[in-house]
């Protein structure tokens, strides 16, 4: 709850500080923000509650994923540095959207009334359209800035459709009224059914899980590299846990229907995600579809839908942002020391040789990329052994196995950047800002210390 | 604690060679810790024949799972761990002089392989065990990439790719196992897989199989094995033959054999054949062979044929066998590929037809490489024979027709090692083989402890047997 003032009024804040101050002050100013956004989100620790007239929910382990949003989100600025220093670039409104980015995903996770999990939703994802778009010289940044707008835009709208369906069905736009459906008539029930289609529709887009994900790909890559990086982790868990929320709270009541449905939307992103993967030049492309396979790991945890389960997908999500940061992060570094056509190189090519070129960089880059296929002693395995034990729990053993067969796919995909690292090349050595470097090996290091003792951060569920 | 110990030391002495630039500072550390791991395994020896119950460390690992970092050392962990440890020393003392760059990361990517091993041969709990499993793959698959070159880069992601996929379908065996029984300990899971479905059942055994038989490998699993070994640098080969394709075997006794012994009884028949189609097979293809590391590679890939079919076999010959030649085969392939490193380095090919007659200038060589060689095409008095004859017998007991067609393979594989002995120590010499100096100190002393090891463990095969057989025998299995 603290955080969502903070971030609203230092967005506020950092937008007109970007009239006044230096562009190379605005990062350090940036992170004290989102610190003491951090910090203020433990001043909700053990006093769980409804606030806002029951608009938010406040609990610890709320307070434990909303830490993992913006702990992403330092991250991600963390890699900022050296970026945005050209004269048509705006940092300070960069940086601001960021943090109202951040908002909108803060509330999508405490949400106790639908309308503020629609509110989070637009707060989230107004701001990403722009910063989709910020390059304004990219014609591929123009192109995902509309293309995600438009799809975005009518996601929204099935989402809100879905939304007055449930409030028509049960009177209340609370999201624990999807109880008192249980034992109504079979019209009330019928508004109900297609609420709940329809906001599933909605946020399943938002995640990029199969079939509704052919807007990520283009998006990723179009993106300044910074901002796909900051998109696949935290829109990813600020909408997966939204989900989650209502799997639970909403719509438990009709779990042997909709789990049906889900499984088949999973097996399809892990399909569609792997298998197209496989085919990418492009190392955005490649992380764009490996999103969409990632997805479909998280949304196990919905089939699950355990005692366990909030804690498996707060570790997934962990993981996973601490992963998919780190390798954008090192491509962001390498591609821009490279330009093809006066653009970044975004090919795997890029990575060419970079053993011999910044060695810490490679290995950061086979942690990340091991982490994102499940090897053991990395995060990624444990996320993915949870998820996948929470879906066997309920008796899904063919997800299980096509989990699994999908993982040993992605490894095709996920090593082709480690072997690119191993090549010989006479391409010069990369220089690495000393900001960017503690955050990779911030991102790094945690991801094996959480590899070889999960319960580090387990434990706190 | 003695257990953890001999985790620890290779992971931490690992990790620091990683960080060091001297290689002589490098060097002394490796060997260091190579020392001190043999001395607390012979500590360890000997407290295990007074109380093995010494020799476990558990501690919870992840409480809500009841997954435990449980490692305890019994007789069949005994023989592989000791096997390890000697082993990954004498590969440490080669390879400090040969001529890599980065000697000191190679040592050290060396010795996490080796702290990866251990963990494999002595974790109780299936998910640790699954654990080590992958992960003793990885500094392997940076020791063949750093130093193998670009040709090296995508066979050995061939081989990742294989192995990964393998076990990835044990992993969903242990899941499986893991969610019917809430139980990671490998003896629980014992106790309780009987009582599971029929269905169930089945995908264990095929989903552990599949995983042990790539690691192997067994026919028709093998295809990523002769480049793999011949492409890969030296160390990685040595690793690879030696002790990488051992926890396939070890797997199967541990794992398959308790866990699946159903399938065993209902395929069984079905795997012992391939496993000796492999093993015919392999032999043919070496004896064709003109390059030295592809002949190794398959005269390798047939061993493991025999060992994987001696183990299906279920009988207590048949185990003690395999695990007897687990050793044997272990230092004989090292022996042997580091007699290849050898003769390359001085000769600069590995072609049989530009080799020949080194016998004149390298007469020391020659001696060791022909008892080496011996103990491969398994002399009585040499650690091969042992464990032939003992998986033979057990083979020929379980069918004699297969029995017969594995016998075949004894004699091939004295055709392809004698050939391979003759074309390169005798016949005329050419420029580059008339000239080269033999072998000195430095080799010496990585060759001639494999020599004392054939010889002693050939004519005192009991020292090893004795160890694996208590394990053996409490696995209920009938002699036959």
């Amino acid at each position: 709850m603290y955080p969502i003032i903070v971030f609203s009024v230092s967005g506020l804040l950092m937008l007109f500080l970007g009239l006044s101050v230096t562009k190379k002050s605005l990062l350090p100013i940036n992170l004290v923000f989102l610190i003491i956004g951090l910090l203020s989100n433990f001043m909700d620790w053990n006093s769980p509650g409804l606030y806002f007239n029951s608009m938010l929910e406040v609990n610890n382990s709320l307070v434990i994923v909303q830490s993992i949003v913006i702990l992403a989100a330092i991250l991600v600025a963390g890699l900022s540095s050296r970026l945005f220093e050209d004269a048509i670039d705006h940092p300070a409104e960069y940086y601001a959207l960021m943090q109202f980015a951040v908002v909108g995903a803060l509330i999508m996770i405490s949400f106790q009334n639908l309308i503020m999990l629609f509110v989070g939703l637009e707060i989230l994802s107004v701001a990403l359209y722009v910063l989709a778009g910020s390059d304004k010289r990219n014609l591929r940044g123009n192109e995902a800035s509309i293309k995600y707008f438009l799809m975005g835009a009518f996601a929204t709208g099935i989402l809100l459709f879905g939304i007055a369906m449930f409030y028509g069905a049960t009177g209340s736009f609370d999201i624990n009224s999807g109880s008192s459906v249980g034992n109504s008539a079979m019209e009330a029930k019928i508004f109900f059914w297609i609420g709940l289609v329809f906001i599933f529709i909605g946020l399943l887009f938002k995640i990029s899980a199969a079939p509704f994900h052919f807007w990520t790909a283009d998006v990723y890559q179009g993106s300044p590299t910074i901002f796909s990086a900051f998109m696949a982790t935290i829109v990813k868990t600020a909408v997966i846990f939204a989900l989650y929320r209502l799997a639970v709270y909403s719509f438990s009541y009709e779990y042997a229907h909709w789990s049906k449905f889900l499984v088949i939307i999973i097996a399809l992103s892990m399909f569609i995600g792997n298998l197209t993967a496989v085919y990418q030049v492009n190392f955005k492309r490649i992380l764009a579809y490996s999103s969409i396979s990632q997805a479909g790991f998280m949304l196990l945890s919905l089939i699950g839908l355990g005692e366990q389960s909030f804690g498996n997908l707060g570790f997934f999500t962990l993981s996973y942002a601490f992963a998919t940061i780190s390798a954008f992060g090192v491509f962001l570094i390498v591609s821009s020391n490279q330009l093809v056509d006066g653009r970044p190189n975004e090919n795997i090519d890029v990575f060419k040789g970079l053993f011999s070129r910044n060695p810490d960089l490679a290995i950061i880059l086979f942690i990340s990329m091991l982490s994102l296929s499940g090897i053991p002693l990395t995060s990624g395995f444990w996320s993915k052994f949870f998820v996948l034990n929470d879906a066997a729990s309920k008796g899904y053993l063919w997800i299980l196995i096509i989990g699994i067969v999908m993982s040993a796919v992605s490894l095709y995909y996920y090593f082709k950047p480690i072997r690119a690292t191993f090549m010989a090349t006479d391409a010069d050595a990369v220089s690495v800002s000393t900001l960017s470097k503690i955050t990779l090996y911030i991102c790094a290091g945690l991801t094996v210390l959480l590899g070889v003792a999960p319960n580090l951060f387990r434990g706190l569920f | 604690m003695l257990t953890l110990s001999l985790f620890i030391i290779p992971l931490i002495s690992g990790l620091i060679l990683l960080n060091i630039k001297s290689k002589s500072l490098a060097g002394s550390i490796s060997i260091l810790a190579s020392f001190v791991q043999i001395a607390v395994f012979v500590y360890a020896l000997s407290v295990f024949k007074d109380n093995s119950a010494l020799l476990v460390f558990d501690k919870p690992w992840l409480s809500d799972f009841a997954i435990r970092f449980h490692l305890g050392i019994d007789g069949l962990s005994l023989v592989m761990v000791g096997l390890t440890v000697v082993l990954v020393s004498l590969i440490v003392l080669a390879i400090r002089n040969l001529n890599y760059e980065n000697i000191p990361k190679m040592l050290g990517l060396i010795l996490l392989t080796e702290a990866a091993l251990i963990g494999v041969f002595s974790a109780k709990d299936i998910f640790l065990f699954y654990f080590f499993f992958e992960l003793a793959l990885v500094p392997v698959y940076l020791i063949a990439n750093f130093w193998g070159g670009e040709s090296s880069s995508k066979i050995t992601f061939k081989m990742l790719i294989y192995t990964v996929f393998g076990s990835l379908f044990m992993l969903i065996s242990f899941v499986l196992l893991y969610m019917r029984g809430q139980s990671a300990d490998i003896e629980s899971i014992k106790v309780t897989v009987s009582l599971l479905p029929n269905a169930i059942k089945h995908i264990l055994f095929w989903g552990l199989l599949l995983a042990f038989s790539i690691k192997m490998p067994i026919f028709p699993f093998h295809t990523w094995l002769p480049d793999a070994y011949s492409k890969s640098p030296t160390p990685a080969t040595m690793l690879l033959s030696g002790l990488l394709s051992k926890m396939g075997v070890y797997g199967l006794i541990r794992i398959l054999l308790p866990f699946a012994p159903q399938g065993i009884e209902l395929y069984g028949e079905i795997i012992i054949v391939l496993a000796v189609v492999g093993l015919v097979y392999g032999s043919i293809i070496a004896i064709k062979q003109n390059e030295i590391k592809r002949l190794i590679a398959y005269s390798s890939f047939a061993h493991m044929g025999l060992m994987a079919g001696a183990v299906l076999t279920l009988s207590i010959t048949g185990l003690q066998g395999a695990i007897f030649q687990m050793v044997a085969h272990g230092f004989n392939a090292v022996g042997l590929f580091y007699i290849a490193k050898i003769i390359f380095d001085k000769t600069g090919s590995r072609n049989l037809t530009q080799l020949g007659g080194m016998t004149q200038s390298a007469p020391v060589l020659t001696v060791i490489f022909m008892v080496v060689l011996l103990g491969s095409v398994a002399l009585p008095l040499t650690n091969g024979f042992v464990g032939e004859f003992l998986m033979l017998k057990a083979v020929f007991d379980f069918n004699h027709v297969i029995g017969i067609a594995a016998g075949l393979s004894v004699i091939f594989g004295a055709v392809y090692m004698l050939r391979f002995f003759q074309k390169t120590m005798f016949g005329p010499s050419n420029e580059q083989t008339s000239s080269i100096t033999d072998i000195g100190m430095k080799e010496l002393i990585v060759l001639v402890p494999i020599v004392i090891i054939i010889l002693i463990t050939g004519v005192f095969p009991n020292l090893i047997l004795d160890i694996s057989s208590s394990l053996v025998n409490s696995l209920g299995l009938l002699n036959k």
